[in-house]
Parts: structure tokens; C-alpha cells; sequence
């Protein structure tokens, strides 16, 4: 069984947590232990940044010192913790006066970082450490070519932090294809959500949700699935307020890539925390998960 | 007379993460504001206030509605000919707006900011609600009533927590980021 150091993320701990649930119980049963980390704090989402850079870093470090210390890979499932964290790694490997400095201010909580840690998204362990063949063979409940629209969004992909794809991936299609779901193909996947903006500057935000869904409606989706809670609760709980602002009429489930894999493993979905959406879950696709 | 930076000198001076920033290389070529999905409500797209911050147009720049409407998506920086990091230029600019006491009318994106950095030195974790006050009065009784009926319904999902979460070791935390910023900026 692999191990790996987890980072839920303030948004996991609520507004998320079908998020969380999914997670443990699919890798559990795909032979991954996700171990929390201790007294983690939050990553900073977008708004450190907007405020002071060190300070960003201190505070993603403080979480990469509490993991190395585990001496695992750290995973974090939000798309925007990732994008924090592994950024902050990666400067402190540059730039050891950066480092000296920021371990300085780690002493007072008795902690030392070394530069060990590799932070990797949730979606990287599925599709890098489980892997397709693996997911296809566990997959006993084939989603039987339900259409879903993978939603990549920003950060996983954005900056380029290696040599990714990021103009054309296909790892997120790739995964819904190995349990049985057929992907559709359709030109905002890699569009951002806007997330960030929802309670900043609404009118653009919901614009840029009203893009999306449509988007994806357009190539026939009939669910979209995201990896990210950000993107989750914003192409979500603001679907009503999309269609009284625009007079459209969009119903589109958003579900965790993680909720789909443990359909498609036949596990129920109380374990998969199906049942706190906005929009409810066609009941087709549950049972095509559970047959 | 003492030697004065410019404009765009002191702006690239605020990218840590991208030392060296070649803002002055911008070919002017606009990928960036073909790509970005909020060019079409911002004050001036991101070709253009790289355009005016390159000339030197300070005031234009932090009357600018365009930072603040940035989503931190990346799409640009990933797409820059000239590999130019836009979005985290878009930060700096933030940065440089909140320390000079100055940005456009209107906008919720510097209280809104503050208030989360604030919120996150008090416990070491988010928590949603304590939020509200920074971006609320922004809202016309429709936009409020909506928010109030989406928390609502969080609320009875199950999906909206009632008591902030915090860290455990608190004291060493705030020692901590005393080593980093003066408290007193931020308390």
C-alpha cells in the first residue's frame, strides 16, 4: 500500500467534504493511504498574494516543513492548495537566501524545512501513481457512456510547473474513459471558472460560469466533472443565480472526478457524499454506478 | 539631483517570484488578452496596461479596474511569446495598489483581500462567513438576498460551517509570522 501525506484544505473540512469523503474511500480501496498531516494551516487560496509574496511562502512552508517531516510525497486536492504549495516548494529550492530566511521564522514553531517534499495534485495520484489499467479493472460498475465534460480548470495545469500539456491534455478524459464514462470534447475545458472572482467582482464571474456551462451543455454533457472544490461550488451554487441573471435554464450536476471513480467502483453514494448538491445527481447515473 | 527609478522599473521591482521580469520585451502582440476569459470587463486589457506601464501612465495603471478583475488563471503566462509572468505581474500590481491607499472606486477586491489575510493570522485556517462583511454592502438587495439563500442552503446541506476552525499551536504561528511581517501592518 503506497502512503502519501494529505493536505485536505480549509475547503474540505465543509463546503467540500464530498469532496474529502470520496477521496479516502476511493484510494482506500485502490490501495492508497491518504495520511493527513498535523495542525496543517490554510495555503492562502489567491488572496495572500494580493497582500505580500513572503508571506505566502511562509505560510505554505510551514505545511511543506509539517510534511517532510513524514517523509512522504504531500497530495492536496484542491487545485489552488496545490498551486500554492508546489510554487512555494520550487522557490525555496531556487533560492536559498529565500529559504534561510523563511526557516528563520519557522524555528518559532519549532520547525525546519529541507527542500525534500513533492507536492502533487489528487488527480496526479490516480492518473500517475493508480494509473489507468488499474482504475479499468477496479471499475466493476462501468459508467456505460455517460457524457461527461472533464473540467480541467486553471491551476492544476497553470503555470507550467513541468513538462505538461497545457494546451492540450488528455489525462482527465483518459480517466473517465477507464470507467467507462465517455468524455465529451468541448473548447472551455481548460477556461477558468472564475472562482476567485465570485464575491470580488460577481458580474464577471458569473459570466464566465454562464461560458462554461454552456460550453459544456453544448456537447451534449450530461454531467461535468471537476477536481477542484473551487470550480466545484462556483459552476454549482451559482447555477441559479446564472440563470435569473441571464435567463437561461442550465440543471447540470457538478460532480468530484473522485465521486465518479467510486460510482464506477460501486460504492454507495453515502460513502461518496452524494446528496449535499445544489443540482441533484440524475438517478440514471447512480444506478449506473451501482449495477 | 538624485538618480529616480521608473515606473516600470519599480513595478518589476515588486515580482519577487519572477526576478528579472522582462516587462520591457512585451511585443505588444495582445495573446494575453485574446486568452484571458475577464479581458472583456476590465478597464484596460492586459496588453494594454503592460502598454501603459511601460510608458510610464502611473495614475492610469492604479485607476484600473484590470488587476483587480484578474482570476489568477494563468492562461496568459502560459501562452507569453515573450514569457512574461502576467498573472503574477497582475499581483504586484495588487500589492503596489494596497500600499499606496490607492485604487478605483468601487472596488471589493482590496477589503475583500485584506480581510482574508487578516482572518487567516487571527486562526491559521478560512472560514467563509467572517468574510461577508468585506464584499456584502457591494451587493444591491437582489445580488443579497441570492447570497443569503445559496449560504442558506449550504447551511442546510451541511456544506457551511458554524464555528471558525483553528490551528493548535496558535502562539508559536503568530510568533512565526512576526518574524515575517510587522504585526501591527496587519492587526
Amino acid at each position: 500500500m503506497k502512503e502519501f501525506a494529505y493536505f485536505p484544505g480549509c475547503s474540505l473540512e465543509k463546503m467540500a467534504i464530498s469532496y474529502h469523503l470520496s477521496a479516502l474511500e476511493t484510494t482506500r480501496k485502490l490501495g492508497i493511504k491518504l495520511s493527513e498531516i498535523e495542525d496543517w494551516n490554510c495555503c492562502g487560496a489567491t488572496a495572500y498574494y494580493n497582500i505580500d509574496e513572503l508571506l505566502t511562502d511562509t505560510l505554505c512552508a510551514r505545511n511543506l516543513a509539517i510534511a517532510e517531516k513524514t517523509g512522504l510525497e504531500l497530495v492536496a486536492p484542491c487545485s489552488a492548495c496545490y498551486k500554492n504549495m508546489y510554487f512555494t516548494a520550487d522557490h525555496l529550492k531556487k533560492d536559498p537566501d529565500l529559504a534561510d530566511h523563511i526557516n528563520f521564522a519557522l524555528e518559532e514553531d519549532n520547525l525546519h524545512y529541507k527542500g525534500t517534499v513533492k507536492v502533487k495534485h489528487l488527480i496526479e495520484v490516480f492518473v500517475q501513481d493508480i494509473g489507468m489499467e488499474e482504475l479499468k479493472a477496479k471499475a466493476t460498475h462501468p459508467l456505460n457512456g455517460t457524457k461527461v465534460a472533464p473540467y480541467y480548470g486553471c491551476q492544476i495545469l497553470r503555470p507550467r510547473k513541468d513538462h505538461e500539456d497545457v494546451e492540450q491534455p488528455q489525462f482527465f478524459e483518459e480517466l473517465l474513459s477507464s470507467i467507462g464514462a465517455t468524455p465529451v470534447n468541448y473548447p472551455l475545458k481548460m477556461r477558468c471558472c472564475g472562482g476567485s472572482l465570485i464575491l470580488s467582482s460577481r458580474t464577471a464571474a458569473l459570466g464566465m460560469v454562464r461560458n462554461l456551462l454552456q460550453s459544456a451543455v453544448d456537447a451534449q454533457a450530461s454531467v461535468i466533472a471537476t477536481a477542484c472544490p473551487m470550480c466545484q461550488v462556483n459552476l454549482e451554487c451559482y447555477q441559479q443565480q446564472v440563470n435569473q441573471e441571464f435567463g437561461t435554464n442550465f440543471s447540470v450536476p457538478i460532480m468530484y472526478f473522485t465521486q465518479l471513480v467510486g460510482l464506477a467502483m460501486g460504492i454507495s453514494k453515502k460513502k461518496l457524499g452524494i446528496g449535499k448538491e445544489f443540482v441533484a445527481v440524475a438517478p440514471s447515473l447512480l444506478q449506473a454506478g451501482q449495477n | 539631483m538624485a538618480d529616480t527609478i521608473t515606473f516600470s522599473e519599480e513595478v518589476s521591482n515588486l515580482l519577487y517570484a519572477t526576478e528579472g521580469e522582462p516587462l520591457k520585451t512585451c511585443i505588444q502582440c495582445g495573446t494575453c488578452s485574446g486568452t484571458c476569459p475577464v479581458a472583456g470587463y476590465m478597464d484596460h486589457t492586459p496588453r494594454q496596461i503592460i502598454a501603459l506601464i511601460n510608458q510610464g501612465r502611473k495614475e492610469e495603471v492604479l485607476n484600473s479596474n484590470t488587476y483587480w478583475y484578474c482570476a489568477s488563471c494563468y492562461h496568459c503566462t502560459v501562452r507569453c511569446p515573450q514569457e512574461i509572468n502576467i498573472s503574477e505581474l497582475m499581483y504586484a500590481l495588487k500589492r503596489y495598489s494596497i500600499w499606496k491607499h490607492q485604487h478605483k472606486e468601487g472596488l471589493v477586491g482590496p477589503t475583500f483581500s485584506e480581510a482574508f489575510v487578516k482572518m487567516i493570522i487571527r486562526t491559521g485556517r478560512s472560514f467563509e462567513p467572517i468574510l461577508a462583511p468585506s464584499y456584502i454592502f457591494s451587493f444591491n438587495l437582489r445580488e443579497f438576498l441570492l447570497e443569503v439563500q445559496n449560504a442558506t442552503e449550504l447551511l442546510l446541506k451541511g456544506r457551511l460551517p458554524i464555528l471558525p476552525a483553528r490551528i493548535k499551536r496558535m502562539d508559536n504561528f503568530k510568533r512565526m509570522l512576526g518574524r515575517i511581517i510587522p504585526m501591527g501592518g496587519l492587526e
